[in-house]
């Protein structure tokens, strides 16, 4: 789950990081006010759920209240990566000398929490780790332990000579970790960190991303989500026990289990189909899954064609049969289907399957085939 | 011989009353896995398919010798499921619980370390012995005793792999799901080290998917260090970035983690990279056969 930037912000400040001063937005009004209190110059981001927004033109620095106006109805509204801007942050304009990166991140590796930082802050750090991977420092941090201040002080004699700074940034380097073990977090940033005119270490901007498997436990957390249109239907299905994902093809698959899901889609692309989506049903022998598949797969207009492909473990074929047979009893639709089952009682699955006149096929392979040549609108991606 | 489980292992099942842990002793039992307790904490004193049930699983250990144990307790208590069973001194743990918490696995994975206890997921399928053990969820009759080695992230990939192999006449030594959680147990380079020095074993199959870099340093990891024949097979290669496919490790993210990079890297150390599923039993039968098996 990702959350905007001045929400990040607004949990650096709770832990005493130094922060800009700034508004969220919602109108023009509202920004030219913001603006005017917390004196000019400001700057005006979008907030949005999506990187590059300097580059989409979604970041502008207003000296006069002229470029301020102009600022706030030109951000307020565009379109960046799919995203509406529907709120701006108004911060005030800070003089800075040098722009730093810190972060942290989950290192399958090392298995811990991952600290980052570089002196080459202030751009993509994705940029610098390809161009100029030994810019960025790394640090392991032992869970047992946790952000020791000789560690804190280690990393911050890596990007500072000056004392003062290196005290100011150990200081800050605590927090940041502790916000991340509260949290739960899976990604936090600070780019660019900053040193102002006034010689103090702030953080101009702020990422966060949190782990979904503990949002449980975050329920403070959990309140700042926002999902798109597209997420909300993500998040239905996955409150139905299923993992759902739009793609833009036409052929509609349900398979149980991720990884046969992802090979199901390469296959259709292989033979020359278009997956409409991913649909992982899980491991359930729940008849009324298949149901809520069928009802979502169905609900994308796109879809021609369904092909379902079950490899039974926990899944019991037969359930999933008669849920499909039920399902299609119901909603009474001219979609063609091709049913593939194997595994944990197939042969119960595949007499209620014959029954019911669907066609069957004996292969994965054989059920893309099968799908792709009942579809007739999607023979090329 | 084979790796981690066989007729000398001691499972304690810890869930085991509730629904899945029920359900799955019973396969596991029926598949001859040697069963020797439960834990249920409040519980203790009960049987389950006539195993006895114990409040904690120290005292599983101490009253039964059990050396193993499998997981089925809800999310939120896996992460402390894990730290009980190495506390309590069993040598392997295999979690099969879904949707830990990464923080969790973190402080879990690290103290197990410390303690020299192996542990496979979480949020994994477990692993088989054909023949010996079935530690896990896996469909136990679609697997035959033989020499190939299988890893895999994936769960019903492994099972449609299995499949292929046993249906073309090539059997198992072990096969592991090794799960799909971006910070997990054993991973390809500790199982490929244990399948090179498994005699059981003569050719390896490695079913890798999107997202990480684990494939790539096994690539690596299997140039320096594996003299058995290897195949590999990854899932996702048409995924778009950026979104998560089921698993959370499975996500392209900032162009990287893509299965065009792993295949490359594969291919780069002599490993041959099926297309599609069906290609492995033929890609392992060209293997075994250079090397006269």
């Amino acid at each position: 789950m990702k959350i905007h930037e001045y929400q990040a912000k607004e949990i650096f400040s709770r832990y005493g990081i130094p922060v800009t001063n700034e508004t969220v937005c919602y109108s023009v009004a509202e920004v030219i006010d913001a603006g005017t209190k917390l004196g000019l110059p400001v700057v005006v981001k979008a907030q949005v759920h999506a990187g590059g927004r300097g580059k989409a033109g979604g970041v502008k620095l207003a000296r006069t209240q002229e470029e301020l106006k102009a600022a706030a109805e030109a951000i307020l509204g565009m379109d960046i990566k799919g995203y509406k801007v529907e709120k701006v942050l108004v911060a005030q304009g800070v003089k800075f000398n040098s722009e730093f990166y810190v972060g942290m991140t989950i290192d399958r590796n090392t298995k811990s929490v991952l600290f980052m930082a570089s002196a080459e802050g202030g751009v993509e750090i994705e940029e610098v780790a390809k161009e100029n991977p030994d810019a960025i420092h790394k640090y392991s941090i032992d869970p047992d332990l946790g952000m020791t201040d000789f560690l804190a002080r280690k990393i911050a004699f890596g990007l500072f000579s000056d004392f003062n700074l290196v005290k100011q940034a150990v200081s800050l380097f605590k927090k940041l970790y502790q916000i991340f073990i509260d949290t739960d977090a899976s990604l936090v940033e600070i780019n660019p960190l900053v040193i102002t005119d006034e010689g103090k270490l702030l953080a101009l901007d702020g990422k966060m991303n949190f782990d979904d498997n503990a949002l449980y436990r975050q329920i403070d957390i959990e309140k700042l989500n926002e999902p798109t249109a597209d997420e909300l239907k993500e998040i239905e299905a996955k409150e139905k026990g299923l993992s759902y994902i739009r793609l833009d093809g036409t052929i509609g698959c349900m398979v149980n289990g991720a990884g046969l899901a992802m090979a199901t889609m390469d296959l259709i692309k292989h033979f020359g189909g278009n997956p409409a989506n991913f649909l992982d049903i899980g491991g359930s022998s729940n008849p009324r899954k298949v149901v809520d598949a069928m009802n979502l797969l169905l609900s994308d207009k796109n879809v021609k064609v369904v092909m379902i492909n079950i490899f039974g473990g926990i899944t019991r074929c037969d359930d999933v049969a008669r849920g499909l047979v039920e399902a299609l009893d119901t909603m009474k639709t001219d979609i063609p289907v091709v049913v593939r089952l194997s595994g944990t009682n197939a042969k119960e699955g595949l007499e209620i399957i014959h029954k019911a006149n669907l066609p069957v096929v004996q292969t994965m392979s054989q059920a893309a085939q099968e799908a792709i040549r009942l579809c007739r609108d999607c023979n090329k991606a | 011989m084979s790796i981690l489980v066989n007729k000398n292992t001691k499972l304690v099942v810890q869930g085991i009353t509730g629904r899945d842990g029920s359900f799955h002793t019973s396969k596991m039992k029926e598949y001859g896995t040697n069963i020797v307790a439960g834990v249920s904490p409040g519980k203790g004193g009960q049987t389950v398919h006539d195993i006895p049930v114990f409040n904690t699983v120290e005292e599983a250990v101490a009253k039964t010798g059990a050396n193993t144990s499998i997981i089925f307790v809800p999310a939120a208590m896996a992460g402390d499921a894990i730290l009980e069973a190495a506390d309590a001194g069993v040598e392997l743990v295999i979690c099969i619980s879904e949707g830990v918490p990464t923080l969790d696995m973190v402080k879990a994975t690290n103290y197990l370390k410390k303690k020299n206890v192996k542990l496979i997921g979480a949020n994994c399928p477990g692993l088989i012995t054909p023949g010996e053990a079935l530690v896990g969820i896996l469909p136990g009759n679609i697997f035959k005793k033989g020499n190939v080695g299988l890893m895999s992230r994936s769960g019903t990939l492994t099972y449609e792999m299995v499949n292929q192999l046993t249906t073309n006449g090539i059997g198992q030594s072990t096969c592991i799901g090794i799960g799909g959680d971006p910070v997990a147990g054993l991973y390809y380079q500790e199982l490929l080290q244990m399948f090179e020095d498994d005699p059981d074993t003569d050719a390896i199959v490695l079913i890798g998917e999107i997202g990480g870099d684990a494939e790539e340093r096994a690539a690596q990891f299997i140039k320096e260090k594996i003299t058995k024949p290897v195949v590999a097979f990854i899932a996702g290669q048409t995924a778009p970035p950026g979104k998560r496919m089921g698993h959370a490790g499975a996500i392209i993210s900032s162009g990287s983690g893509t299965a065009a990079e792993k295949i490359a890297a594969f291919e780069a150390v002599g490993v041959p990279v099926a297309r599609r599923p069906v290609e492995v039993p033929e890609l392992i039968k060209q293997k075994l056969a250079a090397i006269g098996k």
